[in-house]
């Protein structure tokens, strides 16, 4: 018998596999599909102060190996998913979940913080600063040490949960920005979240979302994410959740050797529903075909 | 929603670039017609959202045409290939609304659902008037499959190679209905919705990332509050849609 489970700031998962946010909706969808109590956690769509509908569509463009979103935040707002969504999810889902969270300043992740915090099943408050579809908030606020500082600090004075900033690539050096988090209180940090990324349709000759650019994702960013998480491992000492084309049990692996204690699946949800069940119950073969017997113990094991 | 893996029992050129796929496999999940499956086709990321053209008990069919890397795929496929598919998605049409009388109006690739929806309401003893819409004579397809309904069938071409010379709303003048159903390219859906007298229902397109209601990358704005084209919709009623 394998042990596939790991700890993220005191939270015991019995796995590390958690669908990424933005990939996942509220849980209640996938529970009509399968036990998503089989999960380690999983991260729920990015929450904003107010109801965001989002980008223009066409949002969404194929790329080899993965794809191109720009959906823009779309969700009903924090009060709403207080109200309705969580409430759907907590007759299907047993366990603590992340709560994501975004903002255009740093009063709206206060204010959106402040709520979520309050609400019993979540566990870990996932900032995102690092939305690249969205102008004037989001990444702008990932992309220097000092605004990501800034953010970090405020969300972490309004709660007592652990607070996991989540980090964009699209930066020249991803571990200033990790470094800044933690030493600004983040108890953990979540990367990477999607690459700038865009398509032109060959026959309008004009991008293919009506946005132009939009955030990367998929199995063909894995090797970028393996490395960023690799090297932020060596930079700053707080849990890392690594994602990025995540989408096999093999992989899940090779995150945590590069040093992530959990790993998020995002892209691969969209082509496969199924994905993160199958990737869970991939793991224990997976783990005794490479001779790993409990799984934390491989944390950062490629250093 | 089911995934279903399907043996492909027949896959055959209707036209230039149309093709008609006979899908064999579980079909419990698809409960009306207006809804598509989503098929995962090998080495692409995302699958390909084709709506249902026709399905029975244990066979769904698909009329599809062929516009990039993904359906180039499929028109290679042949009999006895399994294909990976989500059936069951979206609304679909509701046929209660109808009346005695609807017209069905497809345009191109808004044919296929157009049938199986025809199917459906003539098993409710329906009057079906079908109004089918193409560019010319060459494209045409499905025209027999309706008149065997028992469905008076009017086709129409831009170029006037056959039927009546203009759009679908010029079939629709000279018809008595009692609702209408529709699906095509969205102008084509607008100038139905100008055109048309009572109310309806329209099957719209958008390019999805998951078909299932996760991503969010096919949402619009309606009266009634924003939808998931591939979850809320394909199909929207008449006076909930915003242009």
């Amino acid at each position: 018998m394998v042990n596939t489970s790991v700890e993220l700031s005191g939270i015991t998962l019995s796995n590390p596999v958690i669908p990424a946010s933005g990939t996942f909706g509220f849980g209640y969808e996938f529970a009509e599909l399968y036990d998503i109590n089989k999960l380690g956690t999983f991260s729920f769509k990015g929450t904003t102060k107010e109801p965001r509908f989002g980008n223009p569509t066409p949002r969404i463009a194929e790329c080899t190996a993965g794809m191109i979103n720009s959906v823009g935040l779309q969700n009903p707002g924090v009060e709403k998913v207080i109200s309705e969504e969580l409430p759907k999810l907590k007759k299907c889902f047993n366990k603590p979940v992340i709560a994501n969270i975004s903002g255009f300043s740093v009063d709206e992740y206060v204010y959106t913080c402040e709520k979520i915090d309050k609400e019993e099943q979540v566990g870990i408050i996932e900032v995102n600063i690092s939305c690249p579809n969205v102008h004037g908030g989001g990444m702008s606020f990932g992309t220097s040490a000092k605004s990501a500082a800034e953010v970090t600090k405020a969300v972490k004075a309004v709660t007592t949960k652990p607070v996991y900033i989540k980090l964009s690539p699209n930066v020249t050096d991803i571990t200033e920005i990790a470094k800044a988090c933690e030493d600004a209180g983040a108890d953990g940090i979540s990367m990477i979240n999607t690459l700038m990324g865009m398509r032109i349709d060959l026959k309008t000759k004009k991008p293919v979302v009506a946005n132009k650019s939009g955030g990367f994702s998929g199995p063909a960013i894995f090797p970028v994410a393996v490395s960023m998480v690799y090297r932020t491992f060596e930079a700053v000492k707080i849990p890392i959740i690594g994602m990025g084309g995540v989408s096999t049990a093999e992989n899940v692996i090779e995150m945590m050797l590069a040093g992530a204690t959990a790993v998020q699946v995002g892209a691969a949800n969209l082509a496969d529903p199924y994905a993160g069940l199958k990737i869970v119950e991939a793991l224990p073969e997976a783990m005794e075909k490479y001779g790993i017997k409990n799984l934390k113990d491989i944390i950062g094991g490629a250093h | 929603m089911k995934d279903v893996i399907y043996t492909v029992e027949s896959n055959e050129q209707l036209t230039e670039n149309v093709y008609k796929m006979k899908l064999a496999g579980d079909t419990s999940a698809i409960t009306a017609p207006g809804q598509f499956i989503n098929i995962k086709i090998e080495s692409l990321f995302l699958r390909r959202p084709i709506s249902v053209f026709d399905c029975e008990d244990g066979a769904v069919t698909i009329i599809y045409k062929v516009v990039g890397t993904g359906t180039e795929k499929m028109a290679q496929m042949t009999k006895g290939q399994k294909l990976d598919c989500l059936t069951g998605l979206g609304n679909g049409f509701n046929t209660e609304l109808s009346g005695n009388s609807p017209v069905v109006i497809g345009g191109g690739v808004g044919v296929p659902p157009m049938y199986y929806l025809a199917k459906k309401l003539r098993e409710q003893n329906k009057n079906v008037t079908a109004i089918l819409g193409f560019n010319k004579e060459s494209e045409i397809f499905g025209e027999e499959d309706f008149k065997s309904l028992g469905v008076k069938t009017v086709v129409t071409t831009v170029d006037g190679s056959a039927g009546i010379k203009g759009f679908v709303t010029d079939g629709m003048k000279d018809i008595d209905y009692t609702y209408f159903y529709t699906c095509g390219p969205e102008p084509m859906l607008k100038a139905v919705y100008n055109a048309s007298k009572t109310s309806g229902q329209f099957s719209f397109e958008e390019r999805m990332g998951c078909g299932f209601g996760a991503c969010m990358g096919c949402s619009c704005k309606t009266k009634y509050g924003n939808k998931r084209i591939c979850k809320e919709g394909p199909v929207l009623v008449k006076e909930e849609i915003i242009w």
